[in-house]
């Protein structure tokens, strides 16, 4: 064992209490650390699997995002050209050459599509109407790019071809129809056509805004009942690697033209609460931190204090000012890196108990589950210890500088 | 004739308001073998004189040489050097780390030094203490020790590194009469070899008549030196 070390655990020894009581502020603190960074990244990470894989990872659509230029702004561009009252254009929407696309999209790596054609309807049963965003779906294909088939709670996905005007509705719809598997409802389009459908599947997402106005019929006869025969205007994509999605649409709208969202554009609103949420962690966590140092400091200085005369002995048998900083950095160091450690085994034994715990499941994106959701990651581990070493080490800085200067003769006089 | 340590017109004023002079215009030069005892009413600077020859505290005029370096120009780094390797201190409370053993205590400046192996350290370390009639002690701590063991504990630590100059400030002042008497033993038999000097800072008259040599100190002033008699 070093000199160094032997003086500063001496010191550390000989105020055992004090030393565990200041160790136990840094092991809490890394421990609460990684437990609520357990929990809170949990339940982001099954929030953003529950809610965004819900959606594909990546959705085109037969829009853009800035208008057509007109002739003139073109022609002149940056120059004083104001254009007003332009009729827009009545042209057919839909994505052009929409299988091109598609096979050019799938031929990515790790990258899946499906053709969608979205438009409203109205859905009649025993007199009671339901709007509804009626899609036009490939069966074979949709399951590759969503989770419908995972949430279907009633009927299958194959239905829809096996059954002659099949329907797949959310559990939300049937329940605003007061209809159930198997009962024929009337869809109604905007251009008046009207059909009969029978109900062969119902999908519970957990996000009541899905299950409250989705409805999944065959691309062929979404395209007859809205009219667009031919068309589609939505390329749902999914991707084996979910942090891809963004370059991948920032891509796929370079290179075609049309709006192309990634599931971080369209759910930016829960993403930012999350940043919040560990903002609050952080924050939480750094005030324990804070404590804790605090603790440090105090017990250092007390040692620095106390031990004013070991100082200048030291100095006086030649120990060089740097030297005595370091025994209390050490010291500093030591309760830090122990604390740190401690800190550790509590954090892992909290996420232990957490685990255990049984509650009521709620609803929504939740439902299915009893207990915390908890992301068992090694950085808290690491971020933790790392804030614990580098708080311990700044409140053990200021009262190491100051013993490091102690003038000696001060002292040895003092004492005679 | 070569001397360890010497005081060229050294003058250590404490700033303020109203400086107070510790030190005025002192001179001493200590040669190897002697044993300087430094007397004095109290307030009169010598312990002053004594930080300033160990290098403890800087001159504000005149020079220190150790060993015919001149110590105003170094570093306080190159000054915590010296001191470790060529002085030793003893001081009027023993200041022995009360986290080690004796034995531990005595090794403290080696291990600093570290120009001994590990096994060597020990040895000597042992040696040291055994010289001081400490054999017994050398695992116990330092509040187990009567006063005069850890007085002779203290000396065994300052002559660790065997330093050309054992500086003391009143090394006797808790001790009881033969205590005393036994430091200054100890100290008198450090200097016969004629290559050690050792400096002595007490008010006990009856011990530093038992130097080699006596400097009076009277108001930061050398009234009173032995040698300059012999000389």
């Amino acid at each position: 064992m070093s000199l160094t070390l032997a003086i500063a655990v001496g010191h550390l020894k000989r105020r055992k209490r004090q030393t565990v009581v200041s160790l136990l502020g840094v092991a809490l603190g890394v421990g609460f650390f990684v437990a609520i960074a357990a929990l809170m990244r949990g339940f982001q990470t099954y929030f953003v699997q529950q809610v965004i894989d819900v959606a594909p990872h990546v959705v085109m659509k037969d829009e853009f995002r800035s208008p057509d230029l007109q002739p003139a702004e073109r022609a002149f561009a940056g120059g004083a050209v104001v254009v007003r009252g332009v009729r827009p254009r009545e042209a057919v929407r839909g994505i052009r050459e929409a299988g091109a696309k598609i096979e050019a999209i799938e031929a990515i790596p790790g990258v899946a599509a499906a053709p969608v054609l979205r438009g409203p309807a109205l859905f009649r049963y025993g007199g009671r109407d339901v709007a509804v965003s009626l899609a036009g779906i490939d069966p074979g294909r949709e399951r590759r790019v969503t989770n419908i088939e995972k949430d279907m709670i009633a009927g299958r996905l194959e239905d829809l071809r096996a059954t002659a005007n099949g329907v797949i509705v959310g559990i939300g719809v049937a329940q605003r129809l007061g209809a159930s598997l198997g009962d024929t409802v009337i869809a109604v389009a905007p251009s008046g056509v009207a059909t009969s459908f029978r109900i062969v599947g119902l999908i519970e997402t957990g996000v009541t805004a899905l299950d409250e106005r989705e409805a999944y019929v065959l691309l062929r006869l979404a395209q007859v009942i809205l009219d667009r025969p031919n068309v589609i205007n939505q390329i749902r994509i999914r991707l084996e690697d979910v942090r891809k999605a963004e370059p991948l649409a920032r891509r796929l709208e370079t290179a075609f033209g049309y709006r192309t969202e990634s599931w971080e554009e369209s759910n930016r609103n829960v993403l930012a609460l999350f940043v919040i949420q560990n903002a609050i962690m952080f924050s939480v966590v750094g005030a324990i931190l804070l404590v804790a140092a605090f603790g440090i400091y105090t017990i250092i200085s007390q040692v620095v204090h106390e031990k004013a005369r070991d100082i200048a002995i030291l100095k006086s048998l030649g120990f060089r000012a740097s030297d005595i900083q370091a025994i209390f950095l050490l010291e500093g160091v030591i309760v830090g890196v122990a604390g740190a450690v401690v800190g550790w085994a509590v954090g892992y034994g909290l996420i232990e108990v957490l685990a255990q715990i049984r509650f009521q499941s709620a609803g929504g994106p939740l439902r299915g589950r009893d207990g915390f959701i908890l992301a068992r990651e090694t950085w808290p581990y690491l971020a933790g210890g790392g804030f614990a070493l580098i708080a311990a080490m700044v409140a053990a800085f200021v009262p190491a500088r100051k013993a490091s200067r102690l003038n000696p003769v001060e002292i040895v006089r003092g004492a005679a | 004739m070569s001397t360890l340590i010497a005081a060229e017109n050294v003058s250590r004023i404490l700033p303020g308001p109203q400086p107070v002079a510790l030190v005025r215009e002192v001179s001493l030069a200590v040669r190897p073998g002697e044993f300087v005892a430094i007397t004095g009413p109290s307030g009169s600077g010598k312990s002053s004189l004594l930080y300033l020859l160990g290098l403890l505290d800087r001159a504000t005029e005149g020079r220190i040489l150790l060993e015919g370096r001149d110590t105003a120009q170094m570093s306080d780094d190159a000054l915590a050097a010296a001191r470790l390797a060529r002085l030793g201190f003893v001081f009027q409370f023993h200041f022995l780390l009360p986290e080690f053993t004796t034995l531990e205590n005595v090794l403290i400046p080696m291990r600093r030094l570290g120009r001994l192996s590990d096994r060597d350290q020990e040895a000597r370390a042992k040696a040291l203490l055994e010289a001081m009639g400490l054999a017994e002690a050398m695992g116990k701590y330092p509040d187990q020790l009567s006063g005069g063991m850890r007085q002779r504990v203290a000396i065994a630590r300052a002559l660790a590194n065997d330093p050309a100059v054992i500086l003391a400030d009143e090394p006797t002042g808790n001790l009881d009469t033969k205590n005393a008497s036994a430091v200054f033993d100890i100290f008198a038999a450090l200097v016969a070899s004629g290559e050690r000097s050792v400096v002595v800072v007490t008010h006990d008259q009856h011990l530093a008549a038992r130097a080699t040599r006596q400097v009076r100190l009277v108001d930061g002033r050398i009234t009173d030196d032995s040698a300059a008699l012999v000389g």
